[in-house]
């Protein structure tokens, strides 16, 4: 293909593109006008119906459990799929990290930054747990937790050294979390079908006060399980890159 | 419309107004910016701040919890990773 024909087929293609692209943006309902029933409707039930004023979670753990069942397990799926990829190869051998430029001049990292690091990480823990704990209530939710609470094992690493970070989640244990929560969430499901209600039915008590601690039913149990889920497969991912970067492995 | 949940505050809504036009705008810029910057680990720094720019814009449009979200995946995880990356990579091209 010459340039210059290459050069109109791309124009063609763009023209046509923008067209589309124009129309579909045209007929888009105007900024902030939505047109659907049923954010109307859970606004109007969800509270009522579930009990939990955090309706991002209500809807997320119960209305739609099932989607997020999903993607829970796409999260599932891709961490495994991290972990066998950077797997220890047979024939590679393991060996602590050397500076291998010498001369490189590379700063330890300074006093401030762990201070801040460790200063940061019980707040972020509590913050992570809270979220993760209460999704009955709003802004909540187990995906947020668990995504939070990683973070903390993030600045305990920065903080302090690859090794302790390894001390406080070891990978075995780390990986029994996220088994237990990916499990849970599934169980959960399962048990309302051994009572005869399809699965994932919210068949908790709901309590009486919209919003209390012990209100929502299945919902804040299956966000804490999505939390413990999370929090580890992000945990297991960034332990996997940490262990490439500061192990050095060659082939043997 | 009628609001679900009233709230013992109010914010006049040209005030609303002009904070999302703001913030849409600074979001449009950071996006621009993380594309024009072209060294791998500037980028990531880049990025990092444009997933704060995006938290502001979830918190200005009123979504608590995918602000939550964007701040740690967006400017805490996904940079994290891909400094790793990168740190992984260089050390194979020495």
């Amino acid at each position: 293909m010459t340039p210059a024909l290459r050069r109109w087929v791309f124009l063609a293609a763009a023209a046509g593109l923008a067209c589309f692209y124009l129309w579909g943006m045209l007929g888009l309902p105007g900024f902030g006008n939505y047109p659907g029933p049923y954010g109307f409707v859970i606004l109007h039930l969800g509270v009522r119906q579930t009990l939990a004023t955090g309706i991002v979670s209500a809807v997320n753990f119960d209305y739609r459990g099932l989607d997020t069942l999903g993607e829970e397990f796409i999260l599932f799926t891709a961490a495994a799929g991290a972990g066998v990829v950077l797997r220890h190869l047979r024939g590679e051998r393991q060996r602590p990290a050397v500076d291998e430029a010498a001369g490189r001049d590379a700063p330890p990292t300074s006093g401030a930054v762990r201070m801040a690091a460790l200063a940061c990480t019980g707040p972020v823990v509590v913050m992570g747990w809270w979220l993760t704990s209460h999704a009955q209530t709003s802004p909540s939710g187990g995906f947020q937790g668990g995504v939070v609470l990683a973070t903390a094992f993030i600045l305990i690493y920065l903080s302090g050294e690859f090794l302790v970070l390894r001390r406080l989640s070891p990978v075995a244990l780390t990986e029994a979390v996220e088994a237990a929560g990916a499990g849970g969430f599934a169980a959960i499901g399962v048990a309302a079908v051994a009572m005869g209600l399809a699965y994932l039915t919210n068949y908790l008590p709901k309590g009486q006060v919209a919003g209390a601690v012990s209100s929502s039913g299945t919902i804040a149990a299956i966000s804490f399980f999505v939390g413990l889920e999370v929090a580890a497969a992000f945990i297991l991912v960034v332990g996997e890159l940490l262990e490439q970067t500061l192990l050095i492995r060659r082939g043997g | 419309m009628n609001v679900a949940v009233h709230t013992p505050y109010t914010v006049p809504a040209a005030f609303m107004d002009a904070l999302q036009v703001t913030i849409l705008v600074l979001v449009a810029a950071g996006a621009a910016a993380v594309v024009l910057v072209r060294r791998p680990v500037h980028q990531v720094l880049v990025l990092s701040g444009y997933g704060l720019l995006l938290a502001v814009l979830f918190l200005a449009f009123q979504a608590p919890d995918v602000t939550v979200s964007e701040l740690a995946v967006g400017a805490v995880a996904l940079p994290i990773v891909l400094l790793l990356t990168l740190a992984k990579v260089r050390k194979r091209e020495e």
